[in-house]
């Protein structure tokens, strides 16, 4: 479905605390599941070349929200690019990557696992799990739970996105805001036949930007 | 049992290419047969990698790393101002400390081999791709006997030239060497049957490794809690796909410093006769 669908279907413009509220309960149920201190979302801001924390259960709740770091760097950039899962047991020994973070955020895990949040071929963001329990010992199991949760959490993610910039496209941010507004005042046969018009742009439009 | 050297190839010399007269088949006997049984102790006894040259596509390897020790060549696939990629020589080591992990695997297993780094990664997200596949593209035409590829992409519209470098590099005896997922994706380059994919099992020893007789994966290396080289001179306990792969490339590099003109679906067939899961893996 294309965002300009979704920003005329019902309910579409409420949905973004719901989504919202989806995305933290992920979270929360990674870090239960894992024993860990703090699980978190980030979401990939293309145009700015940034991952943003989207959604954080445990340490740092309340304050990391909305922050954003180089989508490149550190281990979250790359498991991004890579789109390949990693456990780091010992990060207090990366230096750079533990200073940097004590200065960003205020709390420097020993400990994580961070997986990139996939959607068909799309790479949305990054799940990471910090600080699971000191004796648990990691086993591939759990990186392939990691995994399933992943998925889970991309859904999240995804649909938070397209809520967005639904609401964008008919607030008007978007470049084909317009337009869309126009087709949303059309008759049923009529409108499906603008918004079919319309998703082909946007996809002329996503593809020459890619 | 050693290796039979019949003929060596000259490297210009014309082969047939499309048909074979009769008079020609004196001409293409292959340098390598496999003997009966294919031990480890023949495929790599003796072996330290040394005279392969291997190549790590990923993030760049710090240099003067006491894991790594000497990288043959850095370089770094960059924007240039016209907007066009080029392959630059580059000193800036590496920007995550993966690329070094990678490199340092390859070190431990394969002493001896030459390690060159090219940096695909780390310059941003937006871009990788293109990036990623000039890196590939620059180590192939190079002429590498293994390519490290702890990497993937999922997006469809590169699958297509990422399959015919795949497959030159396959004709160009380039062993392309690749992390494969562990998640419900699809992604590249693992999934081609003319690279070597690689995913992880649990136990500590580093040539302990398994043939998977339910592909895509093909192999499994050791990929659980490594203590990996990392920035800075350090050392970082990890665990993933990305470093079981280097686990294979080593091993590879092993098997290629003993019988260097083996090809990629021969040096396949080693792996498979060598897992520890196999017969001549004991």
């Amino acid at each position: 479905m294309s965002d300009l669908e979704a920003a005329v279907a019902a309910g579409v413009l409420g949905a973004d605390e719901a989504h919202r509220s989806l995305l933290q309960a992920t979270v929360e149920v990674a870090r239960s599941i894992f024993g860990a201190k703090a699980a978190s979302v980030f979401l990939l801001d293309e145009e700015a070349d940034e991952l943003v924390f989207e959604a954080v259960a445990g340490e740092g709740e309340g304050e990391l929200l909305g922050m954003r770091f180089p989508a490149g760097n550190g281990i979250a950039g790359w498991v991004l690019t890579t789109r390949q899962p990693l456990v780091v047991d010992d990060l207090s020994s990366d230096t750079r990557w533990s200073r940097s973070a004590a200065e960003s955020t205020g709390y420097v895990p020993k400990s994580m696992m961070a997986v990139p949040l996939l959607v068909e071929e799309r790479a949305l963001g990054v799940l990471e799990v910090l600080d699971r329990p000191p004796e648990s010992r990691v086993r591939l199991a759990e990186v392939d739970l990691l995994g399933l949760f992943a998925n889970q959490a991309a859904i999240a993610l995804d649909l938070l996105q397209r809520a967005r910039r639904a609401r964008e496209a008919l607030a008007g941010q978007g470049r084909l805001a317009p337009l869309a507004r126009v087709a949303a005042q059309l008759e049923d046969g009529e409108r499906d036949a603008a918004f079919e018009l319309l998703r082909a742009l946007e996809r002329v439009l996503a593809e020459s930007a890619d | 049992m050693s290796s039979v050297v019949l003929h060596e190839f000259e490297e210009d010399e014309e082969l047939p290419a499309w048909s074979l007269p009769a008079e020609a088949v004196d001409r293409i006997r292959v340098p390598v047969t496999l003997p009966e049984q294919v031990t480890r102790e023949w495929a790599w006894g003796g072996s330290t990698g040394a005279g392969v040259r291997v190549c790590i596509l990923d993030s760049g390897i710090e240099l003067d790393h006491p894991l790594v020790g000497k990288v043959e060549r850095s370089v770094a696939v960059v924007r240039g101002e016209d907007g066009e990629l080029q392959v630059l020589d580059d000193d800036e080591g590496d920007l995550c400390g993966h690329g070094t992990a990678c490199a340092g695997v390859i070190r431990s297993v394969a002493p001896d081999a030459e390690l060159t780094s090219v940096r695909v990664l780390g310059a941003g997200y937006t871009g990788g791709g293109e990036i990623m596949l000039n890196g590939l593209g620059w180590a192939i035409e190079q002429g590498f006997q293994i390519v490290n590829m702890s990497l993937s992409t999922t997006r469809t519209k590169y699958v297509e030239r990422l399959h015919e470098l795949a497959d030159r590099a396959y004709f160009k005896r380039v062993l392309l060497v690749a992390s494969a997922h562990n998640m419900p994706v699809e992604s590249f380059p693992w999934r081609f049957a003319s690279v070597i994919s690689v995913g992880s099992h649990e136990e500590a020893d580093p040539l302990t490794f398994y043939y998977n007789p339910s592909p895509p994966v093909e192999f499994f290396g050791r990929g659980l809690d490594l203590d990996v080289a990392w920035l800075d001179g350090g050392t970082l306990r990890c665990t993933g796909n990305s470093f079981a792969t280097p686990h294979i490339a080593a091993i590879c590099a092993l098997v290629l410093g003993k019988h260097p003109d083996l090809t990629p679906f021969q040096l396949k067939s080693v792996l498979y006769q060598t897992a520890s899961n196999a017969r001549g893996g004991a």
